[in-house]
């Protein structure tokens, strides 16, 4: 039997300590035993993004991270972003824009994009793109997610948390 | 931006189209952006086992032995693999469709044909366990000479790459090729004014989906299956493995759902039967995922084309011969290339009415990774080779690209090579339009032609 | 086995618990938890330490030190590193430079170690076990290395003569196809004083073009002033070949990356 470790976090807001197996990642923590499934496994290796998840206010990929190291760390995720059913502006914009196809890089998406408004709430084109240049997306050619993520800027001024 | 163009063919239909033209939303669309659409992977059950597949390091090699025992007693594993415990070992896909022979080894047995191919499938407690018990696993093997690309695989006295089917290409019921014979192509090239013989060719391209290909398989214990897939053919692959694994079908439940890009590259049958054998034998859920090195490594990529086109064309623009010779890399196993080389064979005279058509396409076998379905796949490539060898033609009799496929394009009632007559076309007012959008200019007389026949 | 995680206040009791076993110390693990998910079974433990040392910069003096653990994030954050950031925005995309640390980067095999690249042309010093190593030295011996890497020191280049570039086929953020670095003093009457030139991707780490480095001094920094030392700049080169480029793509393009940033 695998070797399990406590791991308590801040999950969206909310305190949550589960036991993990020695070794885990971040991503499959919050996958299996947290039961946040948003952020999502394309490679384990760190190259699709899709994985990305908020740690103390910083973007990470949570496939390289691993949960022990996490604990009693603040994790954001894309599940716990709406608020009270109300999408947040970036969900909105993404929805609203044809940012999605698949849906598979959709959740890592909108981490990159949620950290980047964070830090700069009227970003410029070249800053989105830098800010989206660890996520691949292999459906929509990335512009309308581009559009999207300015669309949200502009909608919640300085709002963007 | 949207524009319907509804004055094309407005005696065709009466006008009452009511959502064309208007915004929707994907109904998927809330489940994407806030993280709750459900893929085959967002799903875990206690006590799942991981699947980890030992896979073949050798384009092509005899297996002397292979020896599990070291791998068996390693901690947390719960049962090794081999062909010995696949009831259906040899399969083919398209046998649903009767295309057989049946030629390719869920777990191989005596050979290994690519480099990747499936050998021996570790279950274990965790995904580390199972990687370090399939380390233990040993293969024997003695390699043999392998054909890398469809020239040495034709070559008389190449190695055989796959027995079942007895030479390096598939034995259609045409013969070595799917023909298309249409009018006297000899007397077509010898009318022509001028004539242009070009040879393409394209590498595999991966589809390379944002989530890799697997399943999840839940024993209902009732000896019946759960399997949560993320297959593009869930009926294909439900039919499949009802064969592999010899179970009625009404054994095996088939959840597919929501998939995270495809692209062709999901509709092999993979991982479903050897996790559905390993739940079945264990008793215990299992999860059978490729990792992204085996989604770009082992899954099916579009095949590597060789298209040689040889076309008769006059001064005046039209196109009165065309010999077309198609070769499709199918890799060690037929999957789904001798249908997509058919394909093909009808296709190659594009969207163009020629009088005097010859095409050979044939399937062929080389020791590379099985290729598989791709967007399109036996026209995507034909058609990247047709189109830049009309651009050559154009400029070859000094003609505008655009106006010289105005004069071959195909219109209502005209005749297909492979005998289809032409319905319901539209290439010469997507031209038109096209014309206009690109800002480049034809002459008037292509702007009043019409898709309806003596248009 | 499982793979187990040693958490570990200081540095000394890091160094302590690396030296026993199947250990590697665990920087931002964007490199070794990656191995280990894709199937490296060559450690079965992972060292961190939480030393609030190794997350230490300082720049003073004309010297600046960077404790191993300090992300290329931080780097291009610190008002005292503007001259090198280039460098360590090089490095992946915003998720990894929030995670990747210097230390990490020194033992990176090509083509990744961009930011080694620049460490190398900056003449660093690496503190490794209680010792100080010059970078080169560093770079020969590393694969044996026990223990931790505790920082790295490097003195600030003089304003402007610091040059880097990295090239990747994807645009902004790709792999190396090649990076070069290279601190490059002239004096008043714009001949080269000083040189040194660092190339990633030539070989399987960092390594100096020293023929190229002999060639620039004294010479201008015009087209043909630069002629021999772009000349130079394959001599001694064993590129590698992976899925970006292969080995003769990358002995190709060096000199014309090399050139253009000679006379950028
Ligand atoms: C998607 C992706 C993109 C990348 N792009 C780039 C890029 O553009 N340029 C680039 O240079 N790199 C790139 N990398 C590689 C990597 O992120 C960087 O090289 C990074 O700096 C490695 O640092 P780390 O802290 O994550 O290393 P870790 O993974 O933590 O460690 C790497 C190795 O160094 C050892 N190590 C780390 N710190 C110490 C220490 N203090 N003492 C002793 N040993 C130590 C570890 O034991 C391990 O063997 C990329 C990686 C990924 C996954
Ligand atoms: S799963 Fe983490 S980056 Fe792809
Ligand atoms: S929407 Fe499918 S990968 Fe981005």
């Amino acid at each position: 039997m695998a070797k399990k470790v406590p791991v308590q976090v801040t999950l969206n807001g909310e305190e949550r300590a589960e036991f993990v197996e020695s070794g885990a990642t971040l991503l499959n923590a919050l996958r299996g035993r947290f039961g946040d499934t948003s952020p999502k496994g394309g490679c384990h290796q760190g190259t699709c993004g899709a994985c990305s998840v908020i740690i103390d206010g910083e973007l990470k990929l949570s496939c390289l991270t691993l949960a022990e190291a996490c604990d009693g760390a603040e994790i954001v995720t894309t599940a716990g972003l709406a608020t009270n059913s109300a999408m947040h502006p970036l969900q909105r914009a993404f929805a609203e824009g044809f940012a999605a196809q698949c849906g598979f890089c959709t959740p890592g998406m909108i981490m990159a994009a949620k950290a980047l408004l964070d830090q700069k709430p009227d970003p410029t084109r070249e800053d989105v793109i830098e800010a989206l240049s660890g996520n691949i997306c292999r459906c929509t050619g990335y512009e309308p997610i581009i559009q999207a993520v300015l669309a949200a800027a502009a909608a919640s001024p300085h709002k963007a948390a | 931006m949207i524009r319907l163009a509804k004055e094309y063919f407005a005696d065709q239909r009466d006008d009452d189209l009511k959502q064309l033209g208007q915004a929707f939303h994907r109904s998927d669309v809330p489940g994407h952006v806030t993280g709750k659409t459900n893929y085959f992977a967002d799903r875990s059950f206690p006590g799942m086992l991981h699947l980890k597949m030992v896979r073949s390091p050798h384009h092509h090699a005899r297996i002397r032995s292979i020896d599990t025992s070291e791998a068996e007693k390693h901690p947390g594993v719960a049962r090794v693999l081999t062909h010995k415990d696949v009831p259906h070992n040899v399969y083919t896909i398209l046998i649903l469709i009767q295309i057989g022979p049946e030629d390719e080894q869920v777990l191989a047995a005596d050979k290994v044909r690519w480099k990747g191919e499936a050998v021996v499938a570790v279950l274990a407690d965790s995904e580390r366990a199972a990687q370090e018990a399939a380390a233990k696993v040993k293969v024997d093997y003695e390699v043999l000479p392998a054909v890398l690309d469809m020239e040495a695989a034709l070559k008389p006295g190449a190695p055989i790459v796959n027995e079942y089917h007895g030479q390096n290409y598939y034995r259609y019921d045409s013969g070595a090729c799917r023909k298309v014979r249409f009018g006297d192509v000899e007397k077509g090239f010898a009318e022509a004014d001028h004539i242009l013989e070009q040879t393409y060719r394209s590498s595999p391209i991966e589809q390379a989906p944002a989530e890799t290909t697997g399943c999840i398989v839940v024993p209902e214990g009732n000896d019946r299956f759960t399997c949560y897939t993320n297959t593009q053919a869930l009926f294909f692959s439900l039919d499949n493995t009802s064969i592999i694994l010899q179970m009625p079908g009404h054994k095996l439940r088939f959840v597919g759902g929501t998939v995270g890009g495809g692209f062709g590259g999901k509709v092999d049958v993979t991982t479903e039967p050897i996790a559905i054998l390993a739940s079945k034998l264990t008793g215990r859920p299992v999860s059978f995922i490729y990792s992204r090195e085996e989604e770009m490594q082992v899954s099916s990529p579009r095949a590597a084309e060789t298209i040689v086109i040889k076309d008769g064309v006059m001064n005046d623009g039209r196109i009165v011969a065309r010999y077309v010779k198609g070769y499709t890399d199918a890799g060690a196993y037929s999957r789904h290339s001798p249908y997509g080389a058919q394909k093909g064979a009808a296709h190659y005279p594009g969207p163009y009415t020629i009088e005097n058509v010859w095409a050979d396409t044939y399937c062929v076998y080389t020791n590379r990774t099985p290729s598989s379905a791709m967007r399109g796949f036996g026209v995507t490539i034909a058609d990247f080779a047709l189109e830049v060898q009309m651009d050559k033609l154009a400029r070859l009799i000094g003609m505008d690209p655009l106006e010289f496929r105005f004069i071959n394009a195909y219109r209502d009632g005209d005749m297909k090579a492979h005998r289809q007559p032409t319905e319901g076309a539209a290439l010469i007012e997507c031209m038109q339009e096209a014309s206009k959008a690109a800002n480049w200019p034809v002459a008037e007389k292509y702007l009043r032609m019409s898709s309806y026949k003596g248009g | 086995m499982t793979l187990s995680v040693r958490t570990c206040p200081t540095v000394d009791e890091a160094s302590a618990a690396l030296a026993a076993g199947r250990a590697r110390y665990l920087g931002g693990g964007t490199l070794v938890v990656r191995n280990a998910s894709e199937g490296d079974l060559s450690f079965d433990t992972l060292v961190r330490s939480t030393d609030p040392a190794l997350s230490r910069i300082a720049v003073a003096g004309g010297e600046a030190s960077l404790g191993a653990g300090v992300t290329m994030a931080a780097i291009t954050r610190h008002p005292g590193l503007a001259a090198i950031a280039k460098a360590a925005r090089a490095v992946g995309g915003p998720a990894i430079r929030n995670m990747a640390t210097v230390g990490g980067n020194l033992f990176a095999a090509a083509p990744y170690g961009d930011f080694a690249v620049a460490l190398m042309a900056l003449g660093a010093t690496v503190e490794a076990g209680g010792k100080a190593l010059g970078i080169d030295d560093f770079l020969q011996v590393r694969d044996d290395i026990r223990t931790m890497v505790t920082g790295v020191r490097f003195p600030l280049p003089a304003a402007g003569a610091f040059r880097f570039v990295k090239v990747s086929r994807i645009k902004p953020k790709g792999v190396s196809v090649l990076s070069i670095a290279a601190v490059i003093e002239t004096d008043a009457g714009g001949a080269v004083c000083s040189a040194r030139v660092a190339l990633g991707c030539m070989a399987d780490r960092p390594i100096r073009a020293r023929a190229a480095e002999a060639a620039l001094v004294g010479a201008t920094l015009t087209e043909a002033g630069v002629a021999k030392a772009v000349a130079a700049v394959s001599e001694g080169i064993r590129p590698i070949t992976d899925p970006i480029a292969s080995a003769w793509y990358r002995g190709e393009v060096l000199p014309v990356h090399f050139r253009r940033l000679l006379l950028a």
